[in-house]
């Protein structure tokens, strides 16, 4: 353990924190929107911006900031400027709880799961204010079709994460994670205990309820451009687009960090004692590569599937996800009582 | 014609009801959408009215004529070698088909035939601007329901069908080939073998989009049972070509009413239909009409006969007095040309029979009660070009 004053870590945290959100946005849209759709759908992407087109993000970054932004004539102004610093504040305020080493953690929280998942709501505040505000047809229909599927899917995604917290026994992101590093698959601590292969029906539902939860294509309802133009997006131009945009990879790799923490042992990898000095260093970078494991399977979802439609979307929700995830808990609790 | 008037007035009927339903029962007041007519999902300018209860659809009315050009009153003051210019743009997607028929109704007024080797390669011609057309349909059909990886699969592989199409008629999208009495240009060298290995290029194509969207289980729940069209009111209303084939009628221009011109009676191809009538059977018999028509371009171009491509015409082209209508099957439906002429330069009067027109009138019957996403799921399946609804 190191020790710093006070204001210098706090300094840090919250510093690192705003990295920890905005850095990992860029690589995942450059890596997964441009690139790997490119390359799935047998085209180049952006070529020409830096190297490999590297340099296209900062491109589209500069074009939306310069351009206008368009208020619609009818819009309840404070409520339609509000709305994208709404979304993106809840990206900021889930990466608090999410701990990159022993003792890089933004807030060492002892209900730190919990937290998390009740702020995760917060982004429907702001997609609802969105669409009304923007007073416009589509922008409503989809405000209310995102709040309709964010309330839906937060359930299989509570209970899936219940079968993680009962056989870690705790709700501290922190100690989930050092109870996968010091783990045991019955009786064989090799490689510790990824939940993933205890908890695998878990993975699964969580991953599902995230793509829901991020609508990402196969559950884009909100913002589906065939139907709804853009859904909630539909008036927002400029910056505020800027910021949505933003905030919907954000939370995309916010996500992934959590669900790397839950069920991929978080910064920890196998064979390196957990309490050591180095993974405050390398945790970080362990955590990238596994929220880039995660963001790959969301993304390649994502351009596979064809988009549901609401009422298929609500009955996958309550008719399959939600009693699943009560079996794995059930399962999960037999088990944790027995073992 | 019983059926459309019983048809309209169980329409009525439901409207009424519907209205009355909404404003007591629930009081609430509905929400009219307007669909267009600039709106991604309409691939053009066609707007649709829609009002809306919740989701649901009460009452949909397409609007068409944003793009009306006046073809057919333009093609009064043009001569008659001229008009293929501008029927060209009427379906541009499957730019060669359109020609066809009107050529055809101008060489059965003038009595003449074109040579064997330019009946085939029309043929051939006809068919490729059918894949071309009906593999961009597949595709958006993807985008239309949230997958966007089937278009960009379905743009590749149409460019190896488009080539052909250029090398021969020197224009990709307006080729503008057609002549009376035969055809611009012979073929160039080579261009048979090229084609074979398009039309492979094709079927692998079709096998690909078969596994990644009609065998997913989210395409399956988003169209099937959704927007079926029954055989008479399909029928009634006049939808023609693969929509209608897709209600289970098994009924095709190319084989019932082959006009004189075309070989189609030369290969052994085969007509497929499905007996649901939902969006998914009519992809599905889409997808069949691409194989069906790489089949039969590969079988014709083993057969092209030699000779001219040309027949003897006057340089002056006048047509003799008297009417003519040809239909074909054009991708998109039947297309037929209706032809009077008084012995000018000029055609007296041409009225245009698009399938794309038809296919959409039934859209407020088919539309009623739907959710607002399957409004997009009925449109994509019909597959119109909105060129060809407004000419």
């Amino acid at each position: 353990m190191i020790s710093l004053a006070f204001w210098i870590e706090t300094t840090f945290r919250s510093v690192g924190g705003l990295a920890a959100v905005l850095l990992p946005a860029g690589p995942i849209v450059y890596i997964f929107l441009f690139k790997m759709m490119s390359f799935m759908q047998s085209r180049l992407g952006p070529t020409e911006a830096g190297p490999a087109g590297t340099l296209q993000l900062i491109a589209e970054v500069g074009k939306w900031i310069q351009k206008e932004d368009i208020f619609p004539e009818k819009a309840d102004r404070l409520i339609f400027a509000a709305a994208p610093f709404v979304v993106l504040a809840s990206s900021f305020l889930l990466v608090l709880v999410v701990p990159f080493g022993p003792d890089a953690w933004f807030v060492n929280l002892d209900t730190g799961i919990y937290f998390a998942l009740a702020v995760s709501s917060v982004s429907v505040i702001g997609i609802l204010m969105a669409g009304w505000a923007s007073a416009s047809k589509y922008s409503m229909l989809g405000g209310l079709r995102a709040a309709a599927q964010l309330i839906a899917y937060e359930l299989p995604l509570v209970l899936a994460v219940m079968g993680v917290v009962i056989q870690a026994g705790t709700l501290n992101m922190q100690d989930i994670v050092l109870a996968q590093a010091e783990g045991e698959i019955f009786g064989w601590g090799g490689i510790g205990n990824p939940f993933i292969i205890t908890q695998f029906l878990g993975f699964v539902i969580f991953m599902i309820a995230m793509q829901a939860e991020l609508t990402q294509p196969p559950f884009d309802m909100p913002v589906a451009e065939s139907e709804l133009v853009t859904g909630y997006l539909t008036e927002y131009s400029g910056i505020r687009f800027l910021l949505f945009f933003i905030g919907e990879f954000a939370t995309a790799g916010v996500f992934g960090m959590i669900a790397s923490v839950l069920f991929l042992g978080g910064w920890w990898v196998p064979g390196l004692d957990p309490d050591s000095n180095l993974f405050n260093i390398i945790g970080p970078g362990v955590m990238f590569a596994k929220v880039m494991g995660v963001m790959f399977l969301v993304f390649w979802f994502r351009f596979t599937y064809p988009r549901f439609r609401e009422d298929q979307l609500q009955k996958l929700a309550w008719k399959v996800l939600i009693p699943l995830a009560l079996l794995n808990i059930v399962f999960t609790g037999i088990l944790k009582v027995v073992f | 014609m019983t059926a459309i008037s019983d048809a309209e007035k169980l329409r009525q009927l439901g409207e009424q009801a519907t209205e009355a339903r909404m404003n007591v029962e629930i009081e609430t007041e509905g929400m009219t959408l307007n669909l267009g007519p600039q709106h991604p999902a309409t691939h053009g300018t066609l707007r649709i009215i829609a009002k809306l209860d919740g989701e649901q659809v009460v009452v949909a009315e397409p609007v068409m004529g944003y793009m009306h050009r006046g073809y057919e009153k333009l093609a009064e003051v043009r001569t008659y070698p001229q008009v293929t210019t501008l029927v060209n743009r009427i379906d541009w997607v499957g730019s060669f088909a359109n020609e066809t028929p009107f050529i055809l109704a101008a060489e059965k007024l003038m009595e003449i035939e074109a040579p064997p080797r330019a009946q085939y390669i029309r043929t051939v011609l006809h068919e490729m601007s059918r894949i071309a057309n009906v593999m961009l349909g597949i595709g958006d059909m993807g985008v239309q329901i949230g997958a966007v990886t089937p278009i960009f699969f379905a743009f590749r592989d149409r460019e190896y069908v488009l080539n052909q199409i250029e090398a021969v008629t020197g224009g990709r999208f307006h080729p503008n080939f057609d002549r009376i009495g035969g055809l611009k240009d012979d073929l160039p060298a080579g261009w048979i073998q090229n084609t074979q290995n398009a039309m492979d290029k094709v079927l692998e194509f079709c096998d690909q989009i078969e596994t990644l969207m009609y065998g997913n289980e989210i395409f399956q729940a988003r169209t099937r049972g959704i927007g079926i069209i029954p055989k008479d009111v399909g029928l009634s209303y006049g939808v023609s070509g693969v929509n209608i084939r897709g209600s289970g009628v098994d009924w095709d221009v190319r084989r019932d009413n082959m006009p004189q011109g075309l070989v189609y009676d030369q290969v052994d191809w085969k007509v497929w239909t499905h007996p649901d009538g939902d969006c998914y059977s009519r992809m599905w018999v889409r997808l069949q009409e691409v194989r069906e028509g790489a089949k039969i371009v590969q079988q014709l171009l083993k057969q092209i006969p030699a000779g001219p491509v040309m027949a003897k015409v006057p340089r002056i082209i006048k047509v003799p007095a008297g009417e003519a209508f040809v239909e074909t099957e054009n991708p998109l439906g039947v297309m037929g040309y209706y032809i009077v002429s008084k012995g000018d330069l000029n055609p007296y009067r041409v009225k245009i029979r698009t399938a794309s027109f038809s296919n959409i009138s039934i859209t407020p019957w088919l539309l009623k009660g739907v959710f607002v996403p399957d409004i997009i799921a009925i449109l994509g399946s019909l597959y119109f070009i909105l060129g060809d609804i407004d000419r």
